[in-house]
């Protein structure tokens, strides 16, 4: 079935009303904390307030005796009987070389890293027993000198023998000779130094694990606040504790947001697991708040120098871009691929600029690990595109929308000099449906008003591109990544024709529930309420790579349409047989079977019956049962990508900002629930608001202490801190997967953080304003307002 | 050990727990309403609230000794008997007011006060009056839109 058959289907483009919602609104929802298992035991672990500190001694005595405590663990306990956390990516250095990967221990060894490094963990009978002895374990230290600014990182001490100057890697894209070139002949080059500041993701459920061992089966059972539970039962069991992959079961029950902060595989999994074949029981561990902030994977945290170069009309010739990323302490399971694969690759935006070099240097640090956070990449190459395209215009005497109007790629499909192919879009149709939207023609009266009251007005533009779908695994594969990058899916269908679905991506609020449920129904002609879905569960679903990169409905989606596909063959099959027809005669639509040319017709749901009571059946060239499997691996990327406006008006004297329109127009491909897909856009322009006005994650450069580690110190976007979003779409389908459509998760964390700084600087550009740093605070752009103003 | 009486959801509860008990582990652990989350250590992310004497509160940032003789209601407690949902239950689902479902409880109770004592919010006063609730699913829009629609059917 063709995309364009597929999006007439019913059910497709309907705003059902979601089926999980039921238990999340009615206080039934099972997150891994509400979850209590027989024996249950609680942990706690020990982590280090120092950023770079050598262990000298762990003493436990005191802890061990301790009421209700168990065990207490070190990292001397796990020597030698476990690895390390692995890297998924391998990245190589322009001479081939590979990045330095030093070991990520389960629990500290011989040096702690960044302040909340796990040194010890406790167990006992509840949580407030194993709280207490974890604070009554001495831990020695002599305190080493922190890293904490990456500029400088080389000349600090060294965290990893293997990094004597704690460098991770240097990872180069694009023809520098051309680019060098270029830049020789240009009319004009525009040059920007941004920072991309470090985010802390802060899903609302904080990361727990509950880890049990059944001796009689011998057999590990692991529930998970995780976004991928077969990459992270893979990673375990395969790299780490070298059990047998079948012997252990990881269920992601419900999960209270991700942002990607939850794809990876964590120490704490791992030393729970461990302990609990150790003590022969459950454990349960569930991270305060104030854990989150020191241990969960951080997002972001590129400082990046970029030149763009143009002929005398403003059309870009080349781009040079260089990058400092952070790593942190260690490399978490996905860090690497982020400012490179995830970053370099985009840099070529809505774009034709014929030539791009980018220059990625990652450095260690004593730091929380970096890793993907909502867009992972593709918000810093955005940030660095759109930052730099908006200055390039005013230097030239342009207008944000038309510098990007004369550079727009506007043939299909479009080769960027940066590896990746787009293989469809229509970005004159995004900008022009926003500039509609956002009503800029009444903009001009707008500022004026704004001045009447002593405001400063300004507009912002921002025109993004993502990759998404991640991703082809043979390309994935030459790139660096340890794993394939496919999905599966399975469709079960019950004798009575009703459906459960099996799919390796994960919910984590994305409401795939209804979203899959409405491709099944659309394509078997059924109702929706007649097909559940199973997700995050290794012993129900065959295998999955998860959920991250917007890649659910591209590539697990995908999967399941494969699988309908196999489904409606057999199924043809046996409709052939009871109609006495050839299988070649028959067509399948809106849920009958029916013979070409005739007005015979059988139902789904008699098909279904007959596939598990084959009274009347070919068995002699046919299986009983209706019920497969497919793979789906994707042969490109997916492009989503909009325009989006925003405009702020800004108080000079306080230095606020308020956000007072901001208009996204997506182009997703085909939108199968434009309810949920609305949704996931207000959520990411959301965090890419806050990431633009609020929030960022700062560590002491002296002490190397997390300084915002708490709700207190960390601004989190409340709800009076947003205006109404205005959305729009448009709509060029994927041309390379059976749904047409292009991933929405992370769009709106892309495209609005530069949305929102343009439109900062062009309201106070008349205050000789040049450059401003997010988050844009109003301490921030107070002082920059007085600075100029000097 | 103490004992604590008091009224959830309309029934009398007894229990007998440590002193420094919090509602909410009251709740969660020792009543097994797993409705009620915890977000944070600090009482600012909103997951906890519930109603006690009319009121929301966040149940993390009180002791189940100081609720004795209180009446709470959680999400567990808000559909009316016969299992019809609350209006602002059905608003949230209408409106798509959830995504990943972990602040929605605390979110609603938030919304039920809110309107119990402001049931003509404007759309700033509820963007103001749910401050104490983070959610880092929705950007806040269609929760706005759930409360505003329950309003409209509350005041019916």
């Amino acid at each position: 079935m063709g995309v364009n058959d597929f999006a007439k289907l019913p059910h497709i483009g309907e705003s059902l009303k979601r089926k999980e919602d039921g238990r999340f609104l009615t206080g039934a929802g099972q997150y891994t904390d509400d979850i209590r298992q027989a024996d249950q035991k609680y942990a706690a672990f020990v982590r280090s307030p120092h950023a770079h500190a050598v262990i000298k001694h762990v003493d436990t005595s005191q802890a061990a005796a301790m009421p209700g405590v168990m065990r207490v663990f070190t990292g001397a306990d796990m020597q030698g009987k476990m690895g390390g956390l692995p890297c998924g990516w391998l990245i190589s250095n322009p001479d081939g070389s590979p990045m330095k990967e030093p070991p990520h221990p389960i629990l500290a060894h011989t040096k702690v890293r960044h302040v909340g490094d796990q040194v010890a963990l406790v167990v006992a009978d509840t949580p407030e027993q194993a709280k207490n002895a974890a604070e009554a374990v001495q831990v020695d230290y002599d305190v080493l000198a922190p890293v904490i600014d990456m500029r400088r990182a080389s000349q600090g001490p060294a965290l990893h023998e293997e990094a004597p100057d704690n460098h991770c890697y240097t990872w180069t894209l694009g023809d520098k000779a051309a680019v060098d070139a270029a830049f020789a002949t240009a009319a004009h080059v525009t040059q920007l130094d941004i920072t991309n500041n470090r985010l802390i993701p802060n899903a609302i459920e904080p990361r727990a694990v509950n880890a049990a061992y059944h001796r009689a089966s011998d057999e590990y059972v692991i529930h998970v606040a995780n976004q991928n539970p077969h990459v992270e039962r893979l990673l375990m069991t395969a790299f780490v504790l070298q059990l047998p992959e079948h012997k252990v079961r990881v269920i992601a029950p419900d999960v209270g947001g991700g942002f990607g902060s939850k794809i990876f595989l964590y120490a704490e999994d791992v030393a729970l697991t461990w302990a609990a074949r150790q003590l022969g029981c459950a454990i349960k561990w569930t991270a305060e708040r104030s854990e989150s902030f020191v241990s969960d994977a951080h997002g972001r945290d590129h400082i990046t120098h970029a030149e763009m170069a143009m002929d005398k009309d403003g059309k870009f010739l080349a781009m040079r871009v260089h990058t400092h990323a952070n790593m942190g302490a260690y490399l978490s399971t996905f860090s690497t691929c982020v400012p490179t694969i995830l970053y370099g690759t985009l840099l070529a935006g809505q774009y034709a600029t014929p030539q791009i070099y980018v220059e990625v240097d990652a450095w260690f640090t004593s730091t929380a690990p970096v890793d993907a956070y909502r867009g992972a990449g593709r918000p810093e190459a955005t940030y660095v595109v759109e930052r730099l395209v908006t200055r390039a215009a005013w230097e030239m005497g342009l207008a944000q929308d038309e510098i990007r109007k004369r550079n727009f790629v506007t043939q299909f499909p479009y080769q960027t000099p940066v590896a990746l192919q787009y293989d469809t879009g229509d970005y004159h149709a995004c900008m022009n449906q926003a500039q509609q939207l956002a009503d800029v023609a009444g903009y001009q009266a707008r500022k004026q008003t704004s001045q009447a009251k002593g405001l400063k007005r300004g507009i912002g533009y921002s025109s993004y591109i993502e990759a998404c779908g991640l991703a082809p695994s043979n390309i994935a594969g030459a790139l660096g990544a340890r794993a394939g990058l496919f999905e599966c899916g399975e469709v079960r269908v019950h004798p009575t024709g009703s459906v459960t679905v099996f799919t390796g991506s994960h919910s984590h609020g994305q409401g795939h529930e209804t979203t899959f449920a409405q491709v099944v129904a659309a394509r078997l002609g059924i109702d929706p309420s007649q097909v559940d879905v199973v997700h995050g569960d290794t012993g129900r679903v065959p295998f999955g790579m998860g959920t991250y990169g917007s890649r659910s409905l591209a590539v697990g989606g995908a999967a399941i349409m494969k699988a309908l596909d196999k489904i409606e063959a057999k199924a043809k099959k046996i409709a052939a047989h009871l109609m006495e027809a050839s299988d070649a005669d028959i067509e399948f639509s809106g849920g009958q079977f029916k013979v070409k040319g005739t007005d015979k017709t059988i139902p789904f749901a008699q098909v279904a019956l007959t596939a598990y009571v084959p009274h009347n059946y070919p068995l002699d060239t046919l299986e009983p049962g209706l019920n497969e499997t497919a793979f789906y691996d994707p042969t490109n990327f997916t492009y989503p990508a909009g325009t989006y406006i925003c405009e702020v008006e800004i108080d000079p004297a306080t230095g606020v900002v308020r956000v007072d329109r901001f208009t996204a127009v997506d182009d997703f491909g085909v939108i199968i629930n434009p309810m949920i897909v609305e949704g996931q856009v207000h959520g990411g322009v959301a965090q890419g608001m806050g990431q633009a006005l609020m929030e960022h994650g700062v560590y002491d450069v002296e002490s190397g202490q997390l300084l915002t580690g708490s709700y207190m110190d960390y601004a989190m976007p409340r709800a009076a801190d947003f205006p109404e979003f205005t959305l729009g779409h448009v709509c060029t389908p994927c041309t390379h997967n059976p749904i047409g459509s292009k991933g929405c998760g992370e769009a709106g964390a892309i495209g609005s953080p530069p949305a929102v700084i343009n439109a900062v600087l062009d309201a106070l550009k008349e205050l000789g304003v040049k450059d401003l740093d997010m988050p844009a605070t109003p301490a921030r752009v107070w002082h920059t307002i007085q600075t100029a103003k000097v | 050990m103490m004992k604590v009486e008091l009224n959830v959801n309309g029934k009398p509860v007894t229990a007998d727990v440590p002193e420094n008990t919090l509602l909410v582990h009251l709740l969660r652990e020792h009543l097994r309403l797993t409705g009620t989350h915890v977000g944070c250590d600090t009482a600012q992310c909103g997951a906890c609230t519930v109603i006690a004497n009319g009121r929301s509160i966040k149940s993390c940032n009180v002791l189940a000794a100081q609720m004795q003789g209180a009446q709470i209601t959680t999400i567990e407690g808000v559909a009316a008997a016969d299992g019809t949902p609350h209006p602002l239950q059905a608003a949230f689902n209408d409106c798509h007011g959830l995504q990943c479902g972990y602040c929605t409880p605390g979110m609603v109770m938030s919304a039920i006060d809110l309107l119990a004592h402001n049931k003509n919010a404007s759309q700033a006063e509820i963007r103001e009056q749910l401050e104490g609730n983070f959610c880092r699913c929705t950007g806040y829009q269609n929760i706005v839109k759930a409360v505003q629609q329950a309003q409209k059917t509350m005041t019916a």
